[in-house]
């Protein structure tokens, strides 16, 4: 499979992705995924027998982003999805059904920022003690928070689908 | 005195005492010869620091042990908790009081010498099973539950091979068995030799030692029965474990290497003082022997699975044993 | 969900851990068990996180430099391999190619090293003693190796960015040299001792099949996803650092069982031999360290995204920037951490024991998963 029939089966879903330059970002493929289409994206990775790598938190203003890393088991193609959620109540569909590798990182997400996996049958905390409560302990303050802006830079943040 | 002692009662004091002090010495040569063994199987000199060549090393651990306060668990058995380890340590010391060393060298000779060895063997088990239970840890339960099975699986091969050797001379006492080999020994006839290949994979792992050490399988069930025992209580395990391992020996010479015959020109069968040395040290040497091949399969092989150790005695061990004893039969018969 | 007791129910629930002999660290493993059946085996970690994420969100890159080390304690040069590849590739770094030779020399030997330290702990779950002071005699070669060029027997942090920290001398060059001729003439003793052993083979044949789906939906890499037939390896599919001018094989086995990762790993030291074989005779002349790398490392704005091969799997580093010298946001996706997460499904229905080998297979370094 290329990269152009990926991009296709990416566009198929709805989903606006534009291919990164791979020597300097590490991946193939970017794209913003609007939180309703999540899973549909992960299903079609999922038939086309990706491999999860991760699911990553990051803290930012106005709306913060959880960041997934998707694998072709031959290599090549290494696809960023990109979800932007609100930052006081962070809501992102679960796709631990469809990759079941996502369970423990959804859950290392929520322990760390707080983010809630809507469908995730059990969002007890993974690596902090059970009586952590709210501590996020990678939530930034607010000296600290910069813009989703200055994280990802506007170029491929123009192609965003929403 | 001899009115108020009869002497039989004297002599059987003073050989207690014997077979207890023997039974100690030969535990704390033995932990440090399994080190040594086990350190030069493994490219290293084992023990090395206390005293010359870590001979004294076994004393100083003993010396700890003893020093050592023994907790009981909260939850656990109290009084069972410290019967267990004495339940696994008397039983094989008085087991060793028929063991003929030499051919007067023997505390008692029992007629029923055989099943006397075997019914205290199984005591064995039971203190495992106080042991495990009594101690209110899952680990040690998982321990005694694995030990049980095992023991009670193993001991069926082990007494129908030590029935060959029974059968084939007509007694259940030990100086008969050896007398019996005064030309050729049992293991060097084939039937001989299939009871003692399986009456010796037996006592291994009626011995809970590795391959079959399931019932303290340390990666498995951290220490298995043993897990919660500490100072003495622990030492007591370990004492009895290698007292066992000489029991085990003990009878696998008597009923299958000759017991004190020596080879034969260097045999002897007199009752003078050097005939007795002569003879004591060859039944030492042999089980010596086997005990070094014991510890040699200990530090070479991988352990078993539960359900493999079942299905290779039951499968296995048990269908050989059985046709042994029957050609055996049959061939006394002809 | 963890299983609470139930007293009611026939079945016993034993926390294997945080401190037991063959989880390899303060992993605890909550079993819920019908027997001596396994029904099923949720891993609990985190007892010895240390949050390596957010120490790398408040210091700048050489402030790192140290933490790269403490994660992996096996086979620590590989995270520190891709922490310097992943700010390099952010801010176009090149590096001179003596530097990168000596970063692949010193990974793979790690790998070894890493790999001598699983079989003898793998060995040790399965009961065998011995084997573990023969690879330990090994790796202590390697390890002095190490020691004499980065100066660090375990937690190396070697690499910087731009380069290494110190030129390899003649000394350690001909001590590979010999270490090679050595450690090929060891296999045959490993092969003779463990592998044809028949009750190893009866341990570890048809125990613990990973499926090549399984591999898939749980992102599990390194030796259990090649163990499962899947030739997944980022030395070959997506190639960095010298690893595409290089000569070796994948090696893959299709049982998916404990005894075809064994092999894999097995057969992945003799590979990783030839790669330092072929580098130390290609070892170019030149400069360890690049000429124009800035004192101050300005991140971004952006991110990157860098996988290597580690001795356990995939690693891969986030990292994303916002201009300034400290990383905004540092990820790292250690290959434990997913290849332990398949334990449950793989363990259900297993007996204890067969759980232990199964977890000795994965090769799970504890301090990884709780980075």
């Amino acid at each position: 499979m290329t990269l152009e029939e990926i991009l296709q089966v990416l566009e198929t879903t709805g989903v606006d992705a534009a291919p990164a330059d791979h020597p300097t970002k590490g991946v193939h493929v970017e794209a913003w995924v609007p939180t309703e289409r999540l899973r549909e994206v992960a299903q079609a990775l999922r038939d086309r027998e990706f491999l999860i790598e991760d699911v990553i938190g990051v803290d930012a203003a106005p709306e913060m982003m959880v960041v997934y890393h998707f694998h072709r088991l031959e290599g090549g193609c290494r696809v960023r999805l990109r979800v932007r959620t609100d930052r006081e109540s962070p809501r992102v569909p679960t796709i631990q059904d469809i990759f079941p590798g996502a369970s423990w990182h959804e859950r290392e997400q929520h322990d760390f920022y707080g983010v809630e996996f809507e469908g995730h049958p059990d969002l007890s905390p993974l690596i902090l003690p059970e009586d952590a409560g709210d501590l996020r302990p990678l939530r930034k303050n607010e000296k600290k928070l910069k813009s989703l802006d200055d994280i990802v830079p506007p170029p491929a943040h123009q192609g965003e689908a929403s | 005195m001899t009115d108020v002692f009869p002497p039989d009662l004297i002599r059987l004091i003073v050989s207690f005492v014997i077979v207890v002090a023997f039974a100690f010495t030969n535990a704390a040569v033995l932990v440090l010869v399994e080190r040594k063994i086990c350190g030069h199987i493994q490219r290293r000199p084992g023990p090395f620091e206390v005293g010359p060549h870590g001979l004294l090393q076994t004393a100083v651990d003993g010396m700890k042990l003893m020093a050592k306060q023994m907790l009981v668990p909260r939850n656990a058995d109290a009084s069972l908790f410290r019967a267990a380890p004495i339940l696994s340590f008397v039983p094989p010391i008085a087991a060793l009081i028929v063991v003929p060393f030499a051919r007067l060298l023997q505390v008692r000779d029992l007629d029923i010498g055989v099943l006397f060895i075997l019914s205290l063997a199984a005591v064995n088990v039971l203190a495992i099973l106080v042991a495990g239970w009594s101690s209110a840890n899952k680990y040690s339960l998982f321990g005694a539950i694995r030990a049980v099975a095992q023991n009670v699986a193993y001991e069926i091969p082990l007494l129908l091979s030590l029935l060959t050797i029974v059968i084939w001379v007509g007694s259940f006492r030990m100086s008969d068995i050896v007398a019996a080999q005064g030309g050729f020994w049992f293991a060097f006839t084939p039937m001989g030799f299939v009871a003692f290949l399986v009456y010796f994979i037996c006592g291994i792992a009626e011995t809970n030692r590795a391959p079959f050490d399931l019932p303290e399988a340390e990666s498995e069930l951290t220490a298995g029965f043993h897990t919660e025992y500490a100072g003495m209580g622990f030492g007591l395990f370990f004492l009895g474990e290698y007292t066992n391992m000489l029991l085990v020996s003990a009878i696998a010479t008597t009923l299958f290497l000759g017991g004190w015959n020596g080879p034969a020109f260097l045999t002897t069968t007199g009752t003078g003082f050097w005939a007795t040395v002569i003879q004591t040290l060859w039944f030492l040497a042999k089980v010596y022997g086997l005990i070094v091949v014991m510890i040699w399969v200990r530090w070479t092989y991988p352990r078993v699975r539960f359900d493999q150790l079942l299905n290779f005695c039951w499968k296995i061990l048990i269908p050989i044993s059985m046709a042994n004893l029957a050609v055996t039969a049959v061939w006394l018969k002809l | 969900m963890i299983p609470r007791p139930d007293p009611t129910l026939e079945t016993l629930v034993l926390n294997m851990g945080p401190q037991h002999p063959s989880t390899h660290g303060v992993l605890r493993v909550v079993l819920k068990l019908d027997g001596e059946y396994v029904l099923e085996a949720h891993p609990v970690i985190g007892y010895g996180h240390r949050m390596h994420e957010k120490m790398g969100e408040v210091r700048n890159v050489s402030g790192f430099y140290a933490n790269v080390g403490r994660m992996d304690y096996a086979g620590a040069l590989s995270f520190g391999h891709g922490h310097v590849l992943a700010v390099e590739r952010m801010l176009g770094i090149e590096v001179p190619p003596r530097a990168e030779y000596i970063r692949v020399i010193t990974t793979e030997l790690n790998r070894i090293a890493s790999h001598l330290l699983w079989f003898g702990a793998f060995l040790l779950d399965l009961g065998a003693f011995t084997p573990i002071l023969y690879s330990f005699d090994d790796r202590e070669y390697i390890l002095d190796l190490l020691e004499h060029v980065t100066g660090a027997r375990l937690t190396f942090s070697y690499f910087r960015v731009g380069g290494v920290n110190r030129d390899l001398d003649e000394r350690f060059i001909q001590g590979t040299r010999v270490f090679i001729r050595r450690m090929r003439s060891r296999f045959e003793a490993y092969h003779k001792l463990v592998t044809g052993n028949v009750i190893f083979r009866k341990r570890v044949e048809g125990v613990g099949i990973i499926s090549p789906d399984m591999i898939r939906k749980y992102g599990a890499t390194g030796p259990v996803a090649r163990g499962s037939g899947i030739p997944y390896d980022i030395r070959r599919v997506e190639p960095y650092s010298v690893y595409s001018e290089l000569d070796f094989d994948i090696p893959t086995f299709p049982e998916g069982d404990c005894f075809a990762r064994y092999r894999v790993r097995l057969a992945e030291m003799e590979q990783s031999l030839r790669i330092v074989e072929q580098a130390l005779d290609r070892l170019p002349d030149g400069s360890v360290m690049a000429e124009k790398v800035p004192r101050k490392l300005k991140l971004g704005p952006g991110e990157v995204y860098q996988a290597v091969e580690a001795a356990r799997g995939e690693l891969g580093y986030y990292l994303a920037g916002d201009g300034t010298d400290v990383p905004y946001r540092l990820k790292i996706r250690p290959p434990s951490y997913s290849n332990l997460s398949l334990l449950n499904e793989l363990a259900s229905g297993v007996l204890l024991a067969d759980l232990v080998a199964i977890m000795g297979s994965l090769d799970l370094v504890i301090p990884e998963i709780d980075r």
